[in-house]
């Protein structure tokens, strides 16, 4: 299993490419709305790509409880253990 | 019918085309009569009947940021690269409310063929292939028709309503028509009117092979589309768009625009007959014509030049030269026309925003392009041509007409004066 901060980096990436957002902005205390702009449908394509690279199910319920950056790594590493 | 009292004048010039990345160079090849057709080198070519188009000169991706243009069908890009083309050379800055401008009085009116035909495409292989949790978020609100039109809203915080007009290859002149309406009618003092398409790909190509619509010589890609030549075959697919700032005079006036040219009517019909062949006396071309020249205040004789719709398909382009010549009787031949299809091939839902760019540039510099690839004109087309070199129009007043038709039988007629 990836640690904390390999998904955290594998998450930036997702988002850079999707958002354009410098990777290195991408930090677990960033909330993905207030700091890092992300408007609904680019978290959709951040949610499916994560499921993808990470082999995970974020289920569509879930998506509104995941905040902050470290929200979706702490479901991402529940969901993968 | 009463003449609208208020005057409509083109103040900004924006455009991306087979023949040129933006307004300047788009003028200049069809000046020198540039085909922008060529072979596709598409992988996906080889299976097709026809293997030939005119892709935009410059790739959007070019010109824009990859992730804006992730987020935008490849016509909303076009839009999005003429919108800010157009509004800069109108000498706006930043958005309306930067620029001076009241947003409540700014539109947009950006007309599509087809709409966002291949992120449909696209998003069909993802549900196909991958299942339907890969289908894209984006995928509507890319492929949804009112895209370029919303998108240059947003960009330009135009508020006074964006509107598509959809009429096939007559999309693009009806969206001016829709915008000089606009305006007339107090509903805007500014509107951006135009209209993109970018279809070249397989399905498409594929449909207008089938419906006999295109040229298949794909051995001489820039000889294919010849309007008005004996030896014509067909259209060629083109991708672009063109967008211009249009403005109440008044309002133009006051802010000491630079003008292009007037708008000075426009005129519209149905021909209610089959919904892909024209109607073979040019009826509804005909009546399109004489509504526009009612509309803007103009006689056949004010008429200097015509921008055809002639997109080299045997009927098309014999069934305009029969509408013209009812119009303008004996006088016809003394009227140059040119057919810009023959260098760009067919925008669809950009063809008739191009071509009144071309209208418009055309009165504004006094020249008219010439038409390519008319080698043996049809027997049965009786029009002066302009052909090889562009022709000097007249100085002082004049009045030129744009025709655009779409499948289904819409004729729109636009009358630009001189300013």
């Amino acid at each position: 299993m990836a640690s904390t901060e390999e998904i955290r980096e594998g998450l930036a990436e997702i988002v850079n490419e999707i958002t354009g957002v410098p990777a290195e902005d991408v930090q677990l205390d960033k909330s993905f709305t207030d700091d890092l702009d992300i408007d609904s449908l680019s978290m959709v394509e951040v949610v499916v790509a994560a499921e993808e690279k990470f082999g995970v199910k974020i289920p569509d319920e879930e998506v509104k409880n995941l905040a902050t950056v470290g929200d979706a790594v702490t479901f991402i590493e529940k969901a993968g253990s | 019918m009463a003449r609208s009292q208020a005057r409509v004048v083109v103040t900004g010039l924006g455009a991306t085309t087979p023949v040129g990345g933006d307004v300047a160079s788009t003028w200049e090849s069809l000046l020198a009569g540039r085909s922008g057709v060529r072979k596709l080198t598409q992988e996906w070519v080889a299976d097709l009947p026809v293997q030939i188009g005119a892709p935009a000169a410059v790739d959007p991706s070019e010109v824009l940021p990859r992730v804006e243009a992730r987020r935008l069908d490849r016509s909303a890009q076009f839009a999005i690269i003429c919108a800010r083309e157009a509004w800069a050379d109108a000498g706006f800055t930043g958005k309306a409310s930067e620029a001076g401008l009241d947003p409540d009085r700014v539109g947009v009116v950006c007309a599509s063929g087809i709409g966002g035909l291949t992120t449909l495409l696209s998003n069909y292989d993802q549900l196909r292939d991958a299942g339907p949790r890969r289908v894209s978020p984006l995928a509507i609100p890319m492929l949804m028709p009112n895209s370029p039109s919303a998108n240059v809203s947003i960009e330009l915080q135009a508020r006074a309503g964006a509107h598509t007009p959809v009429s096939a290859c007559s999309s693009g002149a009806e969206a001016i028509a829709y915008a000089l309406d606009m305006i007339r009618l107090g509903r805007a003092d500014v509107v951006v009117a135009g209209g993109a398409e970018a279809v070249i790909s397989p399905l498409p190509i594929a449909a207008f092979a089938n419906m006999m619509a295109l040229s298949k010589r794909n051995d001489e890609p820039t000889a294919v589309s010849r309007p008005f030549d004996k030896n014509r075959d067909g259209f060629v697919l083109g991708e672009g768009g063109a967008l211009m700032v249009l403005e109440s005079a008044e309002h133009a006036e006051a802010r000491g625009a630079t003008i292009y040219a007037e708008v000075a009517g426009a005129g519209m019909s149905a021909d209610a007959h089959h919904i892909a062949q024209p109607e073979p006396s040019g009826r509804g071309v005909i009546t399109a014509i004489r509504k526009a020249l009612t509309d803007a205040g103009l006689t056949p004789e004010d008429i200097a030049h015509v921008n055809c719709h002639a997109t080299s398909t045997p009927a098309g382009d014999v069934a305009e030269s029969v509408a013209l010549n009812t119009v303008f009787g004996d006088r016809v031949t003394s009227i140059p026309v040119t057919a810009p299809k023959s260098m760009i091939g067919h925008l669809l839902g950009g063809a008739g925003a191009v071509e009144s760019l071309a209208t418009v540039l055309t009165l504004h510099h006094g020249l008219v392009p010439p038409t390519a690839n008319v080698d043996d004109v049809d027997d049965d087309v009786n029009l002066d041509i302009v052909r090889t070199t562009p022709r000097k129009l007249d100085d002082g007043p004049l009045a030129a007409l744009n025709d655009s038709f779409g499948f289904g039988g819409h004729n729109v007629v636009l009358a630009f004066r001189r300013a």
